[in-house]
């Protein structure tokens, strides 16, 4: 009897845990929500920030370098990484196959501070000064190991019947790799850069010392920029109450990007693969 | 391919090739594709070497003048430009136990939770809030602990510890709020997705004939798990808790924003302290001697060997077991 009562319980116990570690999401949503969404007007999308003391502004300089940085990021790292992806889908069986897939996971694991620190070294240093684009070759640093494996595992769904029909017409290789595999995996390629964009337009530490930041607004990647994360960290740690409410509803915003980014991805893969997952 | 029952046609020899120009040719651009493919993936393994090149190069000058006491001596002083790195070594370890202390039992109870008690139409949703928990910037926990947690730390929390435990040396002092103990939830919170997504991968590939058999046995639910499924998956679920561990001991932001960044060895849980990562974050920009810049260097290349030490582990316990080292597709 006692066996039954402890299952009971242990069954209960692991109920009421996994409760407390959903109900952590909930919390922050809610009062990302609560203390946020007030504070988001037209001006706030619009307008370049006040200087510190004052009230009113808005956050138009970091929504559009967030933008910039990510674009720039992702235009750096999706080749690289999603070609690495395609070499472990294809070509990796073997002992590099199994050396570049144990790099890439444990790349995945780096801390995206360390990253900043080698955007910093080869352009910041170089340059003198800071610049957005050593923050989006740091980003995209931290996207290629990601891509890497998502594409590797989006590409290894293809049947094998596919490839082997390809090849039996005479299709070459490479013809068949491209055309016929990467084609039918496009959507799980894109859910993987989506998810990798969705996460490293989050990202602070490594732009802490290569974007810096800038309290105007600009499109010079040569230049410091501002990113909502940044943003959300210089406010979050002042003084000012008028700057609490924004980085609320700077973080706000901050997550709603990364969640469409999310839901997106996810419709993608829904779309194309069914019931895969 | 799969292997055939019988002996396959042995492939046709080299020297017939050449009567075929055209699929010379073919081979060739063949070749060229999968050149350009292994050069782009080469990258990854040079990145690493770049990364560690770039830290040691970057800490020579202090790994030279302070050498292996940089690790153990506590004085951080840019002025005197005496440099000694142990309370941040101390605060990041103190930091990501205890985040593992309080993540662990939440997250394999998420795991166990999905693949073994929820019903099925909860595991889809149950698995995409996890999921999206992990989704979370760093800098939006960050800000969520220093105006929401620490608050609830200090009204709920250790008015309720400090009778309990403060007799104990891990809970003397004043509770002023930025601290190892918001330091270590906050963590906490942010490593749980990781290892729970990692622990229902090793649970999911346990093979239901094993939870069969216990329960055959007479087992209750509870003791199939805990006799039949979790020592299958064992070795996989340490891998995923010491992936946990790697992407606490590298948190930056979040931790930078409610430790209390104060370079000091306490062992209470209740006073601020200082990490690895938040020293770099913190100091980094503002580094105007060549010689601080390396210090800080020197401990961003002890943080990197760490996670990578400690992520390589995870790794190689985590495919012995789950499912993420499959085998290439060989059709090409």
């Amino acid at each position: 009897m006692t066996r039954h009562i402890t299952s009971r319980l242990m069954t209960g116990l692991v109920i009421a845990f996994s409760f407390l570690a959903v109900l952590a999401l909930f919390l922050i949503l809610g009062n990302l929500i609560l203390k946020g969404a007030s504070s988001i007007d037209w001006n706030f999308f619009t307008k370049s920030p006040v200087p510190s003391g004052q009230t009113g502004g808005g956050v138009a300089n970091a929504i559009v370098g967030t933008a910039l940085i990510i674009g720039l990021a992702a235009l750096i790292g999706v080749p690289i990484g999603v070609g690495a992806g395609m070499y472990l889908a294809e070509y990796g069986s073997g002992r590099l196959g199994w050396i570049i897939r144990f790099v890439a996971d444990v790349l995945n694991g780096t801390p995206s501070i360390v990253v900043g620190i080698v955007g910093w070294t080869f352009i910041v240093r170089p340059t003198k000064h800071f610049s957005a684009l050593a923050g989006a070759v740091a980003l995209a640093l931290l996207m290629i190991p990601m891509l890497a494996r998502t594409t590797e595992e989006m590409v290894r769904l293809v049947p094998n019947s596919l490839r082997e029909a390809a090849l039996a017409l005479g299709y070459p290789r490479w013809r068949t790799s491209l055309k016929i595999v990467a084609r039918t995996a496009l959507g799980g390629i894109v859910t993987g850069c989506l998810v990798g964009i969705a996460r490293i337009a989050g990202e602070t530490a490594p732009l802490l010392f290569t974007a810096l930041g800038n309290l105007n607004l600009t499109t010079n990647v040569n230049q410091p920029m501002q990113t909502l994360s940044l943003q959300i960290y210089i406010y979050a740690t002042g003084p000012y109450e008028d700057w609490h409410r924004l980085a609320w509803a700077s973080a706000l915003v901050l997550m709603g990007l990364v969640l469409i980014i999310s839901l997106i991805a996810r419709w993608v893969t829904r779309a194309r693969y069914g019931s895969v997952r | 391919m799969t292997s055939l029952p019988i002996e396959p046609v042995p492939a046709p020899r080299r020297s017939t090739e050449t009567r075929w120009p055209s699929l010379i040719s073919t081979n060739r651009s063949d070749r060229v594709y999968r050149t350009i493919l292994t050069a782009v993936a080469l990258g990854l393994p040079v990145m690493i070497l770049i990364i560690l090149g770039v830290l040691f190069t970057g800490a020579l000058p202090a790994l030279r003048r302070y050498g292996p006491s940089f690790a153990w001596t506590s004085t951080w002083d840019p002025v005197a430009e005496v440099y000694g790195a142990a309370p941040m070594i101390f605060g990041t370890l103190a930091s990501s136990l205890l985040a593992l202390l309080i993540a662990v039992p939440l997250a394999l109870s998420v795991a166990i939770f999905l693949t073994e008690f929820s019903p099925r139409w909860l595991r889809q949703p149950v698995a995409f809030v996890v999921e999206l928990l992990a989704a979370i910037p760093s800098v939006v926990y960050g800000t969520w602990g220093i105006f929401v947690l620490i608050p609830f730390l200090r009204v709920h929390v250790v008015p309720l510890l400090k009778p309990l435990l403060g007799w104990t040396p891990f809970f003397q002092g004043v509770f002023y709020g930025n601290s190892l103990l918001a330091g270590g939830v906050i963590l906490a919170i942010m490593i749980v997705p990781y290892i729970a997504a990692v622990s229902r991968e090793v649970l999911l590939a346990v093979p239901s004939s094993q939870r069969e058999a216990a329960l055959a046995m007479g087992a209750t639910r509870w003791e199939a798990v805990r006799s039949a499924v979790l020592p299958y998956g064992r070795a996989g679920l340490i891998g995923a808790v010491i992936l946990g561990l790697g992407r606490a001991l590298g948190e930056t932001m979040a931790v930078t924003m409610v430790i209390g960044n104060r370079h000091d060895i306490s062992v209470s849980v209740l006073q601020p302290a200082y990490t690895m990562a938040a020293a770099i974050a913190n100091e980094f920009s503002e580094a105007t001697t060549g010689m601080y810049l390396s210090a800080l260097f020197e401990v961003g290349l002890i943080l990197f060997v760490l996670t990578v030490a400690v992520n390589a582990i995870a790794r190689i316990l985590i495919w012995r077991v789950g499912r993420g080292a499959a085998v290439a597709s060989k059709a090409l």
